[in-house]
C-alpha cells in the first residue's frame, strides 16, 4: 500500500537490498519492497493499509550515501538505491529500542492474554532480547474495562497509534487519539472519557485487531487466548482507496 | 561443615538462629530463644521474603488472576490455577461442564503426585535414609542415589509421571494456562488419554513399593514421631459430600484433636465465618486461626495429615487399605497427631492420586468436547477453595463493575500451618536442643520437623545440601558462645 493514492502512471526503479537486485514501483517505500520480497525487517507502527507515522523506529535501515539511518516505512525507493536491512549496528539499535519498550511499561508476557500471539514478543525474540539491560520503570498505568466488548490496558501499550489510524482512516469514527507527553502519553477515547461511555465508538473492533500487543483485547479472553486477525485491513484499505 | 566452640558463659539468655532453613521451598529462618538455664524458652519460624501478591493484583482484570496468582509458586502452580479459576467461576456464576471438572481433577491429582514425590524423595528421604547425623555433604538426593539408587530413580520417575500428565493436559509442566474461568480451553484427545493410562500402572507400582518400604522404616523413627509436632490441634480440609478424601471441591470439615467434628459441610464460600487471619511482627506469613476459638487458641493443621484424619475413607481400593493402616499409627482412637506422619500421609495420597486418575481417565465422558461455560462477571465477589498438596488453598476476590480486581485475599496452605509449625519447632527444640552445646544432628531435627510440613514459601525449591547454614549461640551481651558453620 503506497503512502498516498498512486498517481496515474508510475515508473519502475531498480535497487539493491541486502545484495539482492530488485525492481519496485517508484511510489513504494523500502519496507513495502522488503515485505513483497520476504526480506525480514522489524516494525511495530507500520501496517499495510494504514498511513505512515514512523514512530517506532524499528525499521531503520542503512542506505549507501546517507550519513544517517532511515526509517524504511517512511523512505521511498529510488533508482540505484543500495539498502542494508541487517548489520551489527542495526541489530544493536533494534534490540535497544525493544528493551526500552519493555522497560517503559509493564509488559508481563506470562500473564498477558496475547501471550504467544504478540508482535512485541515476536520482535523481542527476533532481536535476541533475552533480558532487559535498563531498569524497569515499574510505573502503574490504568486499565479501562468499561467497554462491554473490549478492554484497553495502558501497561501494554507501545504507542504505535495503529488504533488511532485504523479508527480514523478505515472506520471513520476517530474515537481514538493521543494525550499527554513523554512517558505520560497514552491513547484515549473521546477526549479521555471511559471507552464504555464513548459516543463515537462503533464497537467494530478494528482497533483491537490491529493492536500489536495485549493493550487492546476482547473481554472474556484468558491468558494466551487473544489471537488477532488483521487480514481484513489491506482489503478494506484498497477498497477505500479505489473509491 | 565446621564446628567451633567459643569460650563464654552459658548462664545467660541466648538466641539460636537457623538461617536459612534448607531443603524447603522458599526462604525462612528459625530462631530459638534460650533461657538462662539453657532450655528453649521460645521458638519462631520466620518467613523472610515479601511477595505482595494481594496488593499488586488490584486493578487487574479478573481473568488474569489464574495466571497471575499461579506465579506464587513454581512447585504447585496448578493448585493456585485451580483455586483461582474456581474463584473466577464463582464470579461468572456458572457451573462448569462435568467433563471440565473431571479434567481439572486429573490435573490437580497429577500436581499432588509430583509435589508429594518431590517432598518425599528429593527433600525428605535424605534425612530418613541417611540419618540426621550423617555428613551434610552426602545428605541429599545424590547421597540417596549412592545408597539406594533404585529408590532415587523411582522417586524421579514418579515425579516425572506427574509432571508429564500436567504437560499433556496443559501444554507445559509449569504454569499451564489450559484451565480457564468456566472450565478448560481444550478437550482431552484419546491419544493423550491412552498415553496417560499407560504410564499410571508403573506409577502405582512405584508408589506401593515405596509405601511398603516406608512402613518398615516407621518404627525406627519412634522418637521423632513422639516429638515432631504432636501438640493437640484441630485439622482442616475439604471432604466430599460423602465425607471421603477430596482435593478439588466439596465441603470444609474441621476436627478437633480428639477426632470430634467441630465444623462440617461448610461450603467453601462460607470460610470467612470460621477462618480469621492474624499477623505477627516477626514473619511475613499470616497466622490463620479458627475464629470461634480466637487467636492463637484456634490452631489447626492442614495438608495430607489433616486430609487423612478428616476423611472417612478414600474411595479407592489400595488407598483405603493404606488409610486404615495410617490410622493405626495413633495408639488411641483419635486422629494421627504427630507431624512426622505427614510423610506417611503423603505416600497414602500418592497411591490415591494414581488410582483416582486411572478411574477418571477411564470415565466414558472424559473425551467430551463440551468443556467450557462462557459468561461474563455476574457477581462482584468470588471464592475458590481447593486442596493443594500442602493443604487447603483459598482464593477470595472482589471485582468492580468493570471486572477489575478491587480486593484479594489468598490463604495459602502453608499459612494455615503457621501456628502449628511454630509450636512444633518449640516442641522438637525442647526435646533435642541442648542450649549449651550445638550439634549438626540436633539442628537438623529442627529443620527436618519443618520439612514434615513441606512448607512452600515461594516459587522455587532450593538446592539441597549446598545451602550455607550458619548457627550462632549468643549471650544477652551479644558475645558468641558457640558457632556452627556449613559452607555453601
Amino acid at each position: 500500500m503506497p503512502i498516498n493514492a498512486p498517481p496515474p502512471s508510475v515508473r519502475v526503479v531498480t535497487l539493491r537490498i541486502d545484495g539482492l537486485d530488485l525492481s519496485a514501483r517508484e511510489d513504494e517505500t523500502i519496507i513495502e519492497v522488503c515485505r513483497e520480497n520476504k526480506i525480514p525487517i522489524p516494525s511495530l507502527c507500520w501496517m499495510d493499509g494504514l498511513s505512515v507515522v514512523g514512530a517506532c523506529r524499528l525499521c531503520m535501515v542503512e542506505v549507501t550515501g546517507q550519513n544517517r539511518l532511515l526509517a524504511a516505512c517512511a523512505t521511498r525507493v529510488a533508482e540505484g538505491m543500495e539498502v542494508t536491512t541487517d548489520s551489527e549496528k542495526l541489530r544493536r539499535y533494534r534490540r535497544t529500542l525493544v528493551e526500552l519498550l519493555f522497560a517503559e511499561r509493564n509488559h508481563v508476557c506470562s500473564v498477558c492474554v496475547s501471550n504467544g500471539h504478540c508482535e512485541l514478543q515476536w520482535l523481542a525474540e527476533a532481536c535476541g532480547v533475552d533480558h532487559v539491560r535498563m531498569p524497569y520503570r515499574n510505573a502503574g498505568y490504568g486499565v479501562d474495562s468499561s467497554h462491554e466488548m473490549f478492554r484497553v490496558d495502558h501497561n501494554r501499550c507501545v504507542l504505535c497509534t495503529r488504533c488511532v489510524r485504523v479508527c480514523d482512516e478505515i472506520e471513520g469514527a476517530h474515537t481514538w487519539d493521543l494525550m499527554g507527553r513523554g512517558s505520560d502519553c497514552q491513547v484515549i477515547t473521546d477526549l479521555a472519557r471511559p471507552w464504555g461511555e464513548s459516543d463515537t465508538c462503533t464497537s467494530c473492533g478494528k482497533c483491537v485487531q490491529v493492536c500489536p500487543t495485549g493493550a487492546l483485547v476482547k473481554q472474556g479472553t484468558s491468558v494466551g487466548e487473544m489471537v488477532k486477525d488483521q487480514h481484513f485491513l489491506p482489503i478494506l484499505a484498497r477498497r477505500r482507496s479505489a473509491r | 561443615m565446621a564446628l567451633c566452640t567459643l569460650p563464654g558463659t552459658a548462664t545467660m539468655s541466648r538466641t539460636i538462629s537457623i538461617d536459612p532453613v534448607t531443603r524447603i521451598e522458599g526462604h525462612a529462618r528459625i530462631s530459638l530463644q534460650l533461657a538462662d538455664s539453657g532450655e528453649v524458652e521460645d521458638a519462631k519460624f520466620h518467613l523472610t521474603q515479601f511477595r505482595g501478591f494481594e496488593k499488586f493484583c488490584e486493578g487487574r482484570p479478573y481473568r488474569e488472576m489464574p495466571a497471575l496468582t499461579a506465579r506464587t509458586c513454581g512447585i504447585c502452580p496448578v493448585s493456585h490455577l485451580l483455586a483461582s479459576n474456581k474463584a473466577c467461576d464463582d464470579l461468572l456464576a456458572v457451573s462448569i461442564p462435568p467433563t471440565a471438572e473431571k479434567l481439572r481433577r486429573i490435573m490437580n491429582l497429577a500436581q499432588l503426585l509430583q509435589s508429594h514425590a518431590l517432598s518425599f524423595f528429593h527433600l525428605s528421604s535424605p534425612d530418613l535414609l541417611l540419618g540426621w547425623d550423617s555428613d551434610p555433604a552426602q545428605r541429599n538426593i545424590f547421597g540417596v542415589m549412592a545408597q539406594n539408587p533404585e529408590l532415587a530413580k523411582q522417586g524421579i520417575k514418579l515425579r516425572q509421571i506427574g509432571q508429564t500428565i500436567i504437560e499433556m493436559l496443559g501444554g507445559k509442566k509449569i504454569h499451564p494456562t489450559w484451565v480457564v474461568p468456566g472450565g478448560v480451553n481444550e478437550p482431552l484427545d484419546s491419544a493423550k488419554r491412552e498415553a496417560m493410562l499407560e504410564m499410571l500402572p508403573n506409577a502405582l507400582t512405584i508408589a506401593k513399593d515405596t509405601y511398603a518400604l516406608f512402613k518398615t522404616m516407621v518404627p525406627r523413627f519412634k522418637d521423632e514421631a513422639e516429638h515432631f509436632g504432636t501438640m493437640p490441634t484441630m485439622f482442616l480440609s475439604l471432604v466430599s459430600p460423602k465425607g471421603q478424601l477430596e482435593h478439588y471441591d466439596g465441603f470444609l470439615r474441621l476436627k478437633d484433636a480428639e477426632g470430634r467434628i467441630v465444623e462440617d459441610m461448610v461450603t467453601p464460600s462460607d470460610y470467612p465465618r470460621i477462618i480469621g487471619e492474624a499477623v505477627e511482627d516477626f514473619s511475613y506469613m499470616k497466622f490463620p486461626y479458627y475464629k470461634p476459638m480466637g487467636y492463637p487458641n484456634g490452631i489447626y493443621r492442614v495438608g495430607p495429615l489433616a486430609r487423612l484424619n478428616n476423611a472417612d475413607s478414600c474411595g479407592t481400593p489400595f488407598a483405603d487399605v493404606a488409610l486404615a493402616e495410617f490410622h493405626m499409627l495413633q495408639e488411641d482412637s483419635g486422629p494421627v497427631r504427630s507431624s512426622f506422619h505427614y510423610h506417611y500421609a503423603r505416600l497414602v495420597e500418592i497411591i490415591f492420586a494414581i488410582e483416582m486418575m486411572q478411574r477418571l481417565l477411564k470415565d466414558q465422558g472424559i473425551l467430551d468436547t463440551r468443556v467450557r461455560a462462557r459468561a461474563r462477571g455476574n457477581r462482584t465477589e468470588g471464592i475458590g477453595v481447593a486442596e493443594a498438596p500442602r493443604g487447603t488453598l483459598m482464593h477470595h476476590y472482589k471485582i468492580d463493575d468493570a471486572g477489575l480486581i478491587s480486593w484479594v485475599d489468598l490463604i495459602i496452605a502453608t499459612g494455615h500451618n503457621n501456628l502449628a509449625m511454630n509450636q512444633s519447632i518449640k516442641q522438637v527444640a525442647d526435646a533435642y536442643v541442648d542450649g549449651n552445646k550445638l550439634s549438626e544432628g540436633m539442628l537438623n531435627r529442627v529443620e527436618a520437623m519443618i520439612r514434615c510440613y513441606d512448607p512452600c514459601l515461594s516459587c522455587a525449591s532450593h538446592a539441597f545440601g549446598q545451602m550455607p547454614l550458619s548457627i550462632e549461640l549468643k549471650d544477652a551481651a551479644g558475645n558468641t558462645l558457640d558457632r556452627l558453620v556449613r559452607d555453601a
